[in-house]
């Protein structure tokens, strides 16, 4: 398998230039509205702020992947002598918090890096903080090429598509069984 | 569909435990805006003269304006209106920080709050769901130390919190309403709403803001978003730091004050220090201000950073923002080190940083005179800054002398008598201003200080420069890029001002051009108070991003209300007029619209007379300060003076002494 150039966009997070504004929860909540910009509401944002300014933390987080199941234990970071919950710096849109879900549906947010249409050339957050605590770059990273799906692969794929994940690995389990 | 606004008000009956929501009428946003404006409407519909301001008819209302929680950065101001029970007129103290957007996004514009509790409760609002809850486990407790008990227990991290602390519960003339790194401090709103029962309204919300016409609104926002670090990379040349750029006075950032310690005068208003700002000052105070400012903070969708979080060793940590860091200390003859430590517990107490200050050097100049005597003082320090802990700590409590002094110089010094009145010296319509005294009257701001409705020069002043420029060069080029003047007029009366000579005070700028730039500079003010903008990108700094010129594209984007500027002036107008006749009808008039007798030295009083003249003139009151039934009727709100000629204040449009 050879490796091929891939262009990876990259937002900087700088928490020591944050001044707290959220103007990047509001701006990517009007972003992702239908009609574009048509409302706004920071709760519907794929970014949050995390902050306590008593003390002093103030922690723009990106919105990831979904996860159906939480953390097994809860870890705590001190940084600088400020404590933060581990669910601080994670991304996951999980049932242990509200962050990252829709307030009405409940439904997981995921940022897309504003690619969504029309892409845009800088993402939306980060054109809003104007502070520079968020920055962008692009960079190129040589990343693994895509496995190609063998022959078998696509036709259990289908078979997937067909019978769905579940019902297909109870199958191929009861057939291991009678050996 | 409603833009901008939700078109809902909440109203709450504490006296009852009623909660109410409420739709509003739409036509309200086309003739006031929102924000202080609707405000004005509803104590003249709802607030009648007889009212007093501890009684349970009084309104607190806190109002989000009109663009708070839609894109235009800076709009996140909250209007907390009612009837003071200082000046005991109209009281409209505005905060920033992050509760109107919060309170837009739970789907309310006002909380409209009448009654009085029994107990001491807080409002904790969460979209639909509105509750009074029970407070008496938060009685004495911080206004600070208060929104963190409130989140933890309402396990509402999200959730802005505005509180008071001992002052608003002790119903203390000073008291302020904290929220986050802001707070509504002026006029006694704090002492209404602890006289209510209510210890904090707390607020979550997660449900849309509308806007009108979204691309148009967001390409004015990134033109703005542009113009703000363009114009903090030029600032005015020949202004005082605090002035050159934009944003609120960036008095936690900037070191240099030998501005605001030399001009501005210290203890009770008294003494000027001409030569204060030495090189130790300066590298003592750097150091101090460093070594406790953590960081540097923002409202709510703003990216200038006017406030700050400061931890001083061994106190817990407060926000701060603007001038209040260096009120305390002059007021003590003090170093800013003192400051930022009695401004802590100040916070927490809740009270003003302008007025109280002013109350405690009052009464130590008063213990001076022999008018009042140790025996006023029990157990007070002998220290000078011990001197002041001990009167913040009594006036709060409003402990022995502490309960006099809580009302404020004003009421204060006429329960003291004796001759205290004469140390009464800077206060306008019984509250206490900037500790400003100067020597040549100012036309202009002879006009500002003694017509500002809101009592405040901070809250009329702005658009224009506060000086002239010694040379005409120098004028010539700062009004280049000027292109935020409602007229050209504006830049033919700054280039002909000079700071001596027969174009320079008192009789520069002419009577009828001094009128103008009053009126212009009010003008934004009630605008932005309206619609919610904060004052730092509008109508506060020189040259800022939002104008009377682009103002209108902005509400008309984000509101869906279509006008161009001549009417939106006219709004202000009628939202200034509101004020005024709110004030009228409960006994203000001409006699009141007048500046401290030694705010300046060298004083005009003819000229004075007629600037008032001209500038009621402009504004369509008579000669008594009252609205004219002509002015009242073509800002469509005859219903005003039909009432002025009900109560006899307008007697066939007259008022009662002209008639
Ligand atoms: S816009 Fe920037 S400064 Fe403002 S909260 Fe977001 S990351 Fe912080
Ligand atoms: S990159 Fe775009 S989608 Fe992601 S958080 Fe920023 S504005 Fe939202
Ligand atoms: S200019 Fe300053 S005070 Fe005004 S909204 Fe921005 S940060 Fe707040």
């Amino acid at each position: 398998m050879g490796k091929v150039k891939k262009k990876v966009k990259l937002i900087k997070i700088d928490p020591d230039k944050c001044n707290g504004c959220r103007a990047c929860e509001l701006i990517c909540s009007a972003f992702h509205a239908t009609p574009k910009y048509s409302s706004n509401n920071p709760a519907r944002a794929r970014i949050r702020m995390i902050y306590e300014p008593l003390k002093d933390i103030y922690l723009p987080v990106y919105a990831g992947e979904y996860t159906a199941a939480t953390c097994m234990g809860r870890n705590k970071y001190i940084i600088d002598g400020k404590e933060y919950g581990e669910c601080a710096f994670c991304r996951a849109s999980c049932p242990a918090r509200d962050a990252f879900k829709e307030p009405d549906s409940g439904l997981p947010l995921k940022c897309d890096m504003c690619e969504d249409d029309p892409a845009q050339e800088v993402p939306l957050c980060v054109k809003w903080c104007i502070t520079d605590a968020l920055t962008y770059e692009e960079v190129e990273e040589e990343v693994e090429e895509d496995v190609a799906l063998t022959e078998m692969e696509i036709g259990l794929k289908a078979l997937v598509d067909k019978y769905g994940l579940d019902n297909m690995v109870d199958g191929i389990a009861r057939l291991s069984q009678k050996g | 569909m409603r833009y901008a606004e939700t078109g809902y008000n909440l109203e709450i009956d504490l006296s009852r435990g009623n909660i109410e929501k409420v739709e509003t009428d739409p036509r309200l946003a086309e003739l006031h805006l929102g924000g202080l404006g609707t405000n004005a409407k509803l104590l003249w519909d709802r607030v009648p003269p007889e009212v007093e301001p501890f009684s349970p008819d009084n309104l607190l209302i806190f109002a989000a304006g009109l663009l708070c929680g839609t894109p235009a950065p800076g709009a996140n101001r909250t209007i907390v209106s009612t009837i003071s029970p200082q000046t005991l007129y109209m009281a409209f103290s505005m905060m920033g920080g992050f509760f109107a957007p919060e309170l837009k996004y739970a789907g309310y514009d006002k909380v409209i709050i009448r009654g009085k509790s029994p107990n001491l409760v807080y409002l904790w609002i969460n979209n639909d769901k509105v509750e009074i809850r029970d407070a008496s486990h938060l009685r004495g407790k911080g206004a600070v130390e208060t929104a963190e008990l409130i989140r933890q227990e309402l396990q509402e991290p999200n959730a802005q919190v505005a509180a008071i602390g001992l002052a608003g519960e002790n119903r203390v003339f000073m008291a302020s309403i904290e929220h986050a790194r802001s707070s509504a401090s002026r006029l006694g709103i704090g002492a209404v709403m602890g006289d209510k029962g209510l210890k904090a309204v707390a607020v979550r919300g997660t449900r849309d803001i509308n806007l009108a016409r979204p691309a148009d609104l967001i390409n004015f926002c990134h033109d703005i978003l542009r113009y703000i670090p363009e114009r903090d990379s030029k600032p005015v040349p020949g202004v005082m730091p605090i002035l050159a750029g934009l944003g609120s006075p960036k008095e936690m950032l900037i070191h240099d004050e030998q501005w605001h310690t030399e001009n501005f005068m210290w203890g009770n208003a008294r003494t000027r220090l001409k030569d204060y700002w030495t090189k130790d000052v300066e590298e003592k105070w750097k150091e101090t201000q460093e070594s406790v400012r953590t960081r540097l903070i923002s409202c709510y969708n703003c990216p200038m950073k006017c406030g700050a979080i400061i931890s001083v060793p061994g106190i817990s940590t407060y926000m701060m923002k603007c001038f209040s860091k260096l009120t305390y200390t002059m007021g003590a003859y003090s170093d800013l080190d003192f400051g930022f430590r009695i401004a802590q517990r100040a916070t927490e107490y809740g009270v003003d940083g302008f007025s109280t200050p002013q109350v405690m050097a009052f009464a130590l100049e008063l213990l001076e005179a022999g008018i009042l005597t140790d025996a006023d003082f029990p157990g007070m320090p002998a220290d000078n800054e011990g001197r002041f802990y001990w009167l913040l700590d009594h006036i709060v409590r409003r402990e022995g002398i502490g309960d006099i002094l809580a009302d404020g110089v004003y009421w204060a010094a006429r329960k003291i008598g004796k001759g205290a009145e004469a140390y009464d010296h800077n206060t306008i319509k019984k509250h206490e201003q900037l500790p400003l005294k100067l020597s040549m009257l100012n036309p202009i701001y002879f006009l500002m200080w003694a017509t500002g409705e809101k009592v405040n020069i901070t809250q009329i002043e702005g658009n224009f420069p506060q000086a002239p420029f010694p040379t005409r060069e120098e004028r010539e080029e700062f009004v280049k890029d000027w292109i935020h003047v409602p007229h050209e007029r504006m830049k033919e009366y700054f280039l002909n001002w000079e700071l001596r000579g027969e174009n320079a005070f008192p009789f520069y700028p002419p009577i009828d051009a001094t009128c103008e730039i009053v009126d212009w500079q009010e003008t934004m003010h009630y605008i932005d108070d309206a619609l919610g903008l904060c004052a730092g990108l509008s109508s506060f700094p020189l040259k800022p991003p939002y104008h009377i010129h682009n103002l209108p594209t902005l509400i008309g984007a984000a509101a869906g209300i279509d006008l161009d500027k001549d009417e939106l002036w006219k709004i202000a107008k009628r939202n200034r007029t509101m004020v005024r006749a709110v004030n009228v009808r409960r006994g203000l008039r001409r006699k009141d619209d007048c500046p401290p007798e030694d705010h300046w030295k060298k004083r005009f009083p003819e000229l004075e007379a007629q600037l008032l003249d001209a500038y009621y003139t402009l504004k369509g009151f008579n000669r008594d300060g009252v609205p004219t039934k002509e002015s009242l009727h073509d800002l469509s709100m005859d219903y005003i003076s039909e009432e002025f000629e009900r109560r006899g204040i307008l007697n066939n449009g007259q008022s009662e002494e002209e008639s």
